[in-house]
């Protein structure tokens, strides 16, 4: 634990790229092929099942540092970490121990069959002997919240670096559902992957921003400029669901979100068409719910997506299907080196033979003549339901990651309404006692009715004059949220807006963001629920 | 309070029957200072007392003022009420002011820490019935290591730098933590390099007759190379200046209290955090309390709610005060002062300041109040 410990430490100490490298390939150099699996996977989001319950791990901690609750849970607000705010609590330890990740991460596992009262003396004794950052480390990985501010592409390119394996092959290796007790480093390494799980998913290929915001909007002949003759590029809807890779392998079908989540089972509605592809297809596109044959907005889906079971009622009213934007692998053969046109025919006459046209949709192909052209098609994107438009360049291959070049997203710019700050509330992590999570409030009449709640969008030295307004602008305070006078105005920005019965609003809005401070704007001229309403069309 | 020997007015704390004032943040006649640092000294006031060690930092500070120093354990009498100054231990001349009118004792603190960093004359338990107390790190997460392992850590750091042939950038606070540093860096690694605004304060204290280690002012003159084979010291003002860029490439360590917690190091983007401050921790601000033996404890600044509440449950009897000791809303105040210009590279002082600051609550607080100039 000390050298895993160390790593995150070390992270966490340095801003610079290279030097993280330089500090990952130190750590896959020095601990036991084990260790690098472990660490592999809790770097690449897979995280140890949580084995005690966070309320006992607070409890025992409460107890172990010997303070009140109630200091306990301020303290907390001040750190805006519980691991943290845990390491920190607690007596500096008395002893050491020379436990590796991987004889923790057993340890851990092993405790699901035991009593309460010997996890509770397992915890307190393994404390005893981590120091403050091992501790930290520790409480991360026990309360399931392991995070690290480390890309999977640092991780990949130390490990490329160190092995000598080019950094796709090993991004694809890494993919899936893959135990660290269970998937070897040699086999990781080998120079052919024969142990290939059949459900493996390929790494997803993403867009890059064509402009970064609104305020930055790209003309025809910028457009022109960067990315040269249209007709050497194809356009399709840039559609607001759930980005998914589809498998069909061995006769065993799998879909795959692009969170890495293997959610098969989550789409009940789109198994016969997956058992009808031909075995050895996978196909990449997104997943949304329809209505008549046209796509729904994301809410209706977000509803479904964390239920445990799925009744039939939900099943009824939100029926899933799949726009298919790629063919990533056909017959058995992975295709993406083949150009975007070669692989949309093959994904065409997957289509064209599926029995089931109604859940295997297609991206239709948006024909335009010119940029100038494009750009006023971009402009109907909110009424197709659509986030915008996405652009492939036509001879380009399918690549691994977020890449520059040859995928661009050109996003419709978000509606967005002037709002009052009524509420703040501290942040987390590098915002940790800063007053950085707001409500805001639009009139209704003469009352403001919280609509939204945004964290980002100020840069750090607005986030420190909003937060020395707040301490000096409070009216009340329930628990760690305080009210504030209502002055500051802010317009906010979103993607979408809906009915809602869950809000005092009577809407939703889809990522809310601040777009920017309103200095001069008093607030009285802020904007009304009926202007919000107003944009829910209908 | 009305009849109390000292009281909480919107200008400082006051003695009605000594007609004066302890760190006022509003021009008056009389004026107690317990330390130098910008949010307990401000300028404006008719006459100051201070503690010898204070005097040329003051007068450095804050210009041509009517200015009397005392050392600790002199008494003087202002109308019938009797003063007394006693270390804090915050930085070198800091004090505790003990109040005294038939037989009723009062101690304001000022900014103390317990733990004796080697170069402040240690922190004094004073006995007293009213103990006027800050409490800026006023939480149970923040407890200090003793320094001589921070310092460990640092001097390790460096010399890894030197190893890896990078300059090493250490900031902290001009007056009280850089000093700290100084005396306890390893000058067998090398040549300590100071910023014109430390090297200023440096220099105020040697005329005062503290005896510090030997420093070298960076000047446009001083080559990088040399630089690069010793440490520099630097003020929070100058991070992410041109005059630190040009220092590049190199190691950027902070020295703060505030580098206990990760969310505050990240905001910092400091390579390095070392958990070193001039306040007393948790531990140290209990402590601290119940050895004066008081009957009430007020508490001026820090996380006064959290931590007033705290003491009351474990059997003191301790009231939230507010004050502006500091608070940000200062600013404009501070930036009213006449301010010695450093002419070092940084072009503007105070711009640079606010660029500086990107942590904001309760940490601007001991920034501004320590590094204001």
């Amino acid at each position: 634990m000390k050298a895993f410990a160390q790593l995150f430490l070390s992270l966490d100490q340095t801003n610079k790229t290279n030097e993280k490298v330089r500090i990952l390939k130190n750590y896959f150099i020095n601990v036991p092929d084990t260790d690098k699996m472990h660490m592999l996977a809790l770097f690449t989001g897979r995280k140890p099942k949580r084995q005690i319950n966070s309320t006992l791990v607070r409890k025992w901690a409460i107890e172990a540092s010997g303070i009140p609750a109630w200091l306990f849970e301020e303290s907390y607000h001040v750190v805006g970490d519980l691991a943290e705010t845990m390491s920190l609590l607690m007596p500096f330890n008395l002893s050491e121990s020379s436990k590796t990740l991987t004889e923790w991460i057993a340890e851990i596992n092993r405790l699901g069959t035991k009593t309460e009262e010997e996890k509770k003396q397992w915890l307190l004794n393994s404390w005893g002997t981590l120091d403050n950052s091992e501790r930290f480390v520790f409480n991360k990985l026990l309360t399931g919240s392991f995070r690290v501010g480390v890309s999977q592409n640092l991780v990949i390119k130390a490990l490329a670096d160190v092995t000598g394996i080019e950094a796709p092959t090993l991004t694809h290796r890494l993919m899936g559902s893959w135990q660290p007790e269970t998937y070897q480093y040699t086999q990781l390494i080998q120079d052919q992957n024969a142990a290939d799980d059949i459900s493996r998913p390929y790494p997803f290929f993403l867009a890059y921003p064509i402009q970064e915001t609104s305020e930055k909007q790209k003309s025809a002949d910028e457009l022109r400029t960067s990315l040269g003759d249209n007709n050497e590029w194809q356009a399709e809807w840039k559609w607001d669901g759930i980005r998914a890779q589809m498998i069909k392998r061995g006769d065993k079908i799998f879909v795959w979100s692009r969170g890495e989540d293997l959610s098969t089972e989550k789409f009940p509605e789109l198994h016969p068409f997956l058992n009808a592809l031909p075995d050895g297809t996978v196909i990449d596109g997104e997943l949304l719910s329809f209505t008549g044959g046209f796509p729904m907005p994301f809410n209706v889906l977000q509803t479904r997506i964390g239920r445990k079971n799925l009744n039939k009622k939900i099943l009824e009213e939100s029926p899933v299907a799949v726009i298919a934007y790629d063919c990533l692998e056909h017959n058995g053969e992975d295709i993406r080196y083949k150009t975007q046109t070669e692989r949309r025919k093959i994904l065409e006459e997957l289509q064209l033979a599926t029995p089931f046209p109604g859940l295997f949709r297609i991206s239709a192909l948006i024909p335009f003549n010119s940029w100038e052209d494009l750009g006023t098609i971009r402009e109907q994107s909110r009424a197709m339901i659509a986030e915008g438009i996405m652009l492939k360049r036509k001879s380009a291959a399918y690549q691994v990651g977020r890449k520059r070049g040859d995928w661009w997203k050109w996003k419709i710019d978000p509606l967005s309404v002037d709002a009052v700050m009524i509420y703040a509330q501290k942040g987390h992590g590098r915002r940790a006692d800063l007053y950085t999570d707001y409500t805001f409030a639009v009139w209704d009449g003469d009352k403001l009715v919280p609509f939204a709640k945004a964290y980002s969008g100020l840069t750090d030295q607005e986030i420190n004059k909003v937060n020395n307004f707040v301490k000096h602008n409070t009216l009340e305070k329930f628990g760690p949220v305080r009210t504030v006078k209502p002055e500051l105005v802010f317009e906010i920005g979103f993607e979408g807006i809906n009915r809602s019965t869950r809000h005092k609003s009577g809407i939703a809005l889809r990522f809310p963001r601040i777009l920017r401070w309103r200095h001069n704007k008093p607030k009285e001229e802020a904007d009304t629920l009926d202007s919000l309403r107003a944009l829910l069309g209908d | 309070m009305a009849n109390s020997l000292l009281e909480f007015t919107d200008k400082g704390i006051y003695c009605a029957k000594g007609k004066f004032y302890i760190d006022p943040w509003k021009p008056v006649d009389n004026a107690i200072i317990t330390h130098a640092h910008a949010d307990h000294a401000y300028f404006g006031n008719k006459h100051y007392l201070a503690h010898h060690f204070s005097k040329e930092v003051l007068l450095y500070r804050l210009g041509d003022i009517q200015l009397q120093t005392v050392a600790y354990g002199e008494k003087v009498i202002r109308n019938g009420v009797e003063i007394t100054l006693y270390p804090a231990g915050h930085v070198i001349g800091s004090a505790q002011v003990r109040v005294a009118y038939k037989g009723e004792i009062w101690v304001v603190s000022g900014d103390y820490k317990v733990e004796d960093d080697g170069i402040s004359t240690p922190f004094e338990p004073v006995k007293c019935h009213h103990f006027i107390s800050e409490c800026t790190f006023g939480m149970p997460v923040y407890k200090w290591k003793p320094q001589v392992q921070i310092f460990n850590e640092i001097n390790n750091w460096w010399q890894t730098n030197l190893q890896n042939g990078i300059a090493t950038a250490l900031v902290g606070y001009s007056l009280g933590k850089a000093q700290r540093i100084l005396q306890n860096l390893d000058l067998s690694n090398g040549t300590v390099f100071t910023h014109g605004v430390i090297e200023n304060t440096n220099e105020a204290l040697r005329r005062n007759g503290i005896t510090l280690n030997p420093t070298v002012k960076i000047t446009q003159d001083t080559p990088k190379e040399e630089v690069r084979k010793g440490i520099i010291l630097a003020p929070p003002s100058s991070v992410g200046t041109p005059w630190m860029r040009k220092f590049q490439p190199y190691g950027f360590g902070y020295c703060s209290g505030w580098m206990a917690l990760r969310g505050a190091k990240r905001r910092r983007a400091a390579d390095r955090g070392f958990v070193l401050s001039d306040h007393a921790d948790w531990d140290g601000l209990i402590n601290a309390i119940d050895a004066t033996g008081c009957e009430s404890v007020y508490l001026t600044h820090g996380y006064t709610a959290t931590f007033t509440r705290y003491l009351n449950e474990i059997g003191f009897n301790a009231h939230e005060v507010h004050s502006l000791y500091g608070d940000e809303e200062q600013e404009s105040a501070i930036e009213a002062s006449p301010q010695p210009s450093p002419n070092d590279g940084v072009k503007n002082n105070r711009e640079a300041e606010s660029h500086a600051s990107p942590v904001g609550g309760d940490m601007g607080k001991e920034e501004l109040g320590e590094e204001t100039l």
